[in-house]
């Protein structure tokens, strides 16, 4: 078990080790006394075997010593979950929400929201048979990424979550749709995010550095690619970062008023959209449009996407009620969701021409 | 009582078979068929668990993409538990219960042929979701809701039939097992003269019949979440998806257990049997058995330590949990009195049954570690686990039937199988065992989640071990079935007694068991004259 930076992760550590250790130790002298038998009691050594078969006192023995070990084991494990469990005092809160299949962190005390996606690239992921063929370059000529050369293979995020260190930081999980867990081996915090209710954990990080975890509960198709990074900054370093944050999100905002203003044209929209859908829409809908079977629908020549704009731009909002396909507006800006919808309705063998702009999507907010 | 094949008209060739063998109320007959079907079951099980290893053996997505290898996960976990291992037990039941307490037959033979031919059924259907669209199911065998209710496969409909399905099954096949135990021993056979194995099999059937219908009620709660708008598992309308954990594992735990109380039985009686010794600890075996069974109702909450429960309920489970390794300590303990000072042989059923003591308890051992709490932070829903369990299942229960089918087979077929081979077979399949779950222990020791289709790269060298492992374990149960064949079809002809110093009114009767035996019942306790036994059945 890795041995961890926080106190509570290295106290379970020990509790680990030693009773790791108790299991050997009674291994050795059971298995031991079973290899003695076996060769002391074969049959070609004593020909008569002895007659017994019941002995109180022995009985009796061997109930009571597990019962003392045991015993010994609980104690200072209730003392650890006690202090576990004792969430008062923390400095800062961070909600956390899983969805299929990522994470959004919410600092409760500041002013910031973000999601966090894995950043392993698909290119890397999916191989051929004989991994040899998969260094080849593609058709663009471009060498494909070397998983092998990749020590954060499907341990990377866009935007790790951001915390200080030395203090107390309390989490509340929570999930949009099916139950997740967020765990940390480092912190020895692993928490299920439960849809309509609400868990508490805490971690107290004495040492700046990146750690990395994943979601441990299966949440659906990607539960392998959920990963959770934690980037601990040095108390003044995350002061700082979090007024870097309130000032690009006043520019961020800004800069949404400027692209509600401007009237985009298909191009600039269709380039900016087919971004927005290989990073958001493609692990369901495919890169081809075609969808998956019955269980995700082809975008190529549905209904909604060559239809009524509004009712699309609808689905993409707000997504639909019960499936996988979740609400958009509050993960993208209005200009992807615009760029987004453009992209669905003039790709592949879509050509309905239709431009959305981003002040649509404002409106629709 | 007896009503078989003889009664049904006879027909000609295919026909004939047909009808002998869908009609036959014969426990012989029908544990035989119980056995085949499990066996089965095991190959597909274990053809699934071929994709899986085959995708983990290196990282990267290569053969099978994520969604359907869920679906991998899912059927491999429902096929080895509710098609292999429950079906296994209760055809070893139903051979060896009748025949070692003296009785003719099950209590109820119709009953007992109604609930061997609801298994195919039920599995087929389950089966059958693999060409549905959308595809088998996909929520892992624990099927937590909301995963399984709200963003289910159309398919899962079909799973909880079939769950229903074989929950019947299995409630009749117990009480019929609890009839037959209470109602058709031997005169004389007292309760605490019976063979460990009809002990470990009667406290199973309670548990059966009492985690069953829990298991049939989750389903059915998962059905009127589905289609008629109730919302048990789902907090928009007032319900709680825990709900769902909880239920479903007060039955899962109990159901663990069912999986291997009576490999603890087939323990007990071969050990004793190539011991030359009786069993140490008769008694407190029976005890033991009895309180493992009690606890497995009040430790569910072992499997929830991470889904945020109060500190007091964690402190109970805990406690609890902790507590099991008492009475099963006592078994190890008492299995190795049992060889001490014996004169020991090791055929090929006593070197599975010591390979059962030894593996079973290391899983017992990291079952220990995972009951506390603070540490289960750590080791919960990681391949830590997936070693644990399978240390328990795969040289448990199936083990645990291996040794029996090496032990009784001869008394079945009337042949002795090749004791060379089954050597060989034994060896390669324990070092198998251990060199595709070993690994497991330190791959989740390392961090790495379960049920996941692809890792990085730290994780690659273990998982690599593991494949092989596992490829060379699927070689050898083809192995182990040409050997079962090749005993069927000949071979050195058994003894009536086949092991030495095997003791129990199963081996009064000739090899192989003739169709009908003890239509008399035999006298108890056994006399030194088996001659007249014999002239009697
Ligand atoms: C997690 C998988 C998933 C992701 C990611 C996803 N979708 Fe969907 N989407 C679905 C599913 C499932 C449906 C079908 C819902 C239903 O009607 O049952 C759907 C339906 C749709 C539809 C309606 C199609 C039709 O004809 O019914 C549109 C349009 C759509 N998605 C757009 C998007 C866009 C744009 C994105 C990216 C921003 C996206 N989806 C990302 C799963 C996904
Ligand atoms: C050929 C031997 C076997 C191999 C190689 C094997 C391999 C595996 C692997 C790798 C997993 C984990 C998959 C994952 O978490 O991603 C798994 C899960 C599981 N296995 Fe096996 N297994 C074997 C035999 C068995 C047997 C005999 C049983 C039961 C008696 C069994 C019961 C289970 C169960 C219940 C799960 C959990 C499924 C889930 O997570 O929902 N396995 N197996
Ligand atoms: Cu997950
Ligand atoms: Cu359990």
């Amino acid at each position: 078990m890795r041995e961890g930076v926080t106190e509570m992760s290295q106290r379970i550590h020990t509790i680990h080790t030693v009773s790791l250790w108790i299991c050997i130790v009674i291994g050795i002298i059971v298995f031991g006394a079973m290899a003695y038998t076996i060769y002391a009691h074969r049959r070609s050594k004593p020909p008569e075997p002895a007659d017994f078969h019941e002995h109180l006192g022995v009985e009796i023995i061997w109930t009571i010593i597990p019962v003392l070990i045991l015993a010994g084991l609980a104690v200072p494990a209730a003392k650890t979950l006690i202090d576990i469990e004792d969430n008062s005092n923390a400095s800062m809160t961070v909600l956390i929400t899983g969805s299929q299949w990522k994470w959004h962190y919410q600092y409760l005390d500041a002013d910031i929201d973000y999601y966090s996606n894995l950043a392993t690239p698909t290119t890397q992921i999916n191989s051929c048979l004989i991994d040899l063929f998969c260094d080849l370059p593609d058709e663009q000529g471009i060498a494909k990424p070397l998983r092998e050369s990749n020590e954060n293979y499907l341990l990377e995020v866009d935007k790790p979550l951001v915390l200080p260190a030395n203090r107390k930081v309390r989490f509340l999980m929570t999930s949009n749709d099916v139950i997740h867990s967020w765990w940390v081996p480092d912190f020895a915090v692993k928490q299920d995010a439960l849809p309509g209710f609400i868990n508490e954990a805490w971690a107290n990080v004495p040492e700046p550095g990146t750690y990395r975890g994943q979601c441990t509960e299966l949440c659906g198709k990607d539960h392998a690619y959920m990963p959770v990074v934690v980037d601990v900054r040095p108390e003044a370093e995350f002061d700082q970062w979090v007024e870097d944050q309130r000032i690009a999100k006043e520019l961020a905002s800004g800069q949404a008023v400027a692209d509600r203003e401007k009237t985009w044209s298909l191009a600039e929209l269709m380039e900016i959209g087919e971004g927005v859908y290989s990073t958001h829409c493609a692990t369901c809908h495919q890169p081809n449009g075609e969808g998956q079977g019955t269980t995700y629908p082809a975008l190529d020549g549905s209904e909604i996407a060559t239809g009524p704009i509004p009712v699309h731009i609808d689905r993409v909002m707000n997504g639909k009620e019960a499936t996988e396909m979740q609400a958009w507006a509050p993960q993208l800006s209005d200009r992807d969701l615009a760029a987004v919808v453009t992209y669905e309705r003039n790709a592949w063998g879509n050509t309905t021409q239709d431009v959305v702009q981003p002040r649509t999507i404002f409106e629709n907010r | 009582m007896v009503a078989h094949a003889e009664h049904v008209p006879h027909r000609s060739g295919l026909a004939a078979f047909i009808a002998r063998w869908t009609l036959t109320t014969n426990h012989k007959e029908i544990g035989s068929m119980y056995l085949w079907f499990a066996f089965t079951m095991f190959f597909i099980g274990g053809a699934l668990a071929m994709g899986i290893r085959l995708e983990l053996f290196m990282p990267g997505i290569q053969l099978i993409d994520p969604g359907f290898y869920n679906q991998f996960v899912t059927m491999h976990g429902l096929i080895m538990v509710f098609g292999a291992v429950m079906p296994a037990f209760v055809g070893l039941a139903n051979w060896q219960i009748p025949l070692m307490i003296g009785a003719p037959d099950m209590a109820l033979p119709r009953l007992n042929n109604f609930s061997f031919w609801i298994l195919p059924f039920a599995f087929t259907m389950l089966l059958s979701s693999f060409f549905m669209d959308g595809g088998a199911p996909n929520f892992g065998w624990t099927f937590y809701a909301p995963l399984s209710t709200t963003y289910g496969p159309d398919s899962t409909d079909f799973f909880i039939f079939g769950v229903h399905m074989m929950g019947i099954s299995s409630v009749l096949g117990a009480i019929n097992i609890m009839v037959t135990i209470f109602n058709l021993r031997a005169p004389g056979m007292k309760l605490m003269e019976m063979p460990l194995f009809v002990w470990t099999w009667l406290i199973t059937a309670f548990l059966l019949i009492t985690a069953m219908p829990v298991l049939a009620g989750v389903v059915t709660m998962m059905l009127t979440d589905r289609h008629f708008d109730t919302s048990f598992f789902s907090a928009d309308g007032g319900g709680d998806p825990l709900i769902f954990q909880h239920v479903f594992w007060f039955f899962g735990h109990p159901e663990v257990y069912i999986m291997i109380l009576p490999g603890f039985g087939i323990a007990s009686e071969i050990i004793p049997t190539f011991a030359r010794k009786k069993l140490f600890g008769y008694n407190s075996m029976v005890y033991a058995t009895a309180s493992i069974a009690f606890l497995s109702y009040i430790v569910w909450g072992h499997h929830m330590f991470a889904v945020g429960m109060p500190l007091w309920v964690e402190m109970t489970f805990m406690i609890c949990t902790m507590f099991i390794a008492v009475p099963t300590g006592v078994k190890v303990f008492n299995w190795t009195a049992t060889m001490w000072r014996g004169a020991m042989t090791f055929e090929t059923p006593m070197l599975f049954a010591i390979a059962f003591v030894v593996l079973f308890t290391i899983g017992g051992f990291s079952g220990l570690m995972l009951a506390i709490v603070p540490a289960d932070f750590q080791y919960h829903d990681t391949y830590f686990v997936v070693a644990h369990f399978h240390y328990t299942l795969y040289p448990g229960a199936i083990f645990g039937t291996m040794a029996a089918v090496y032990y009784w087979l001869p008394k079945w077929s009337g042949h002795m199988y090749d004791e060379r081979l089954g050597k060989i077979h034994f060896w390669t399949a324990t070092i198998a065992v251990n060199l595709t779950f070993f690994p497991m222990h330190f791959s989740g020791l390392a961090g790495m989640p379960r049920r996941i289709v692809d890792y990085s790269l730290q994780f690659a060298d273990f998982n690599m071990l593991s494949s092989i492992g596992a490829g060379l374990l699927g070689l050898t149960q083809l192995f182990f079935l040409y050997i079962v064949i090749k005993t069927i079809r000949g071979g050195k002809p058994a003894t009536d007694k086949v092991w030495e110093s095997a003791e129990g009114l199963e081996w009064t009767i000739p090899s192989p068991a003739p169709l009908h035996t003890f239509e008399t019942p035999p006298a108890w306790p056994i006399t030194d004259a088996r001659e007249d036994q014999a002239a009697r059945v």
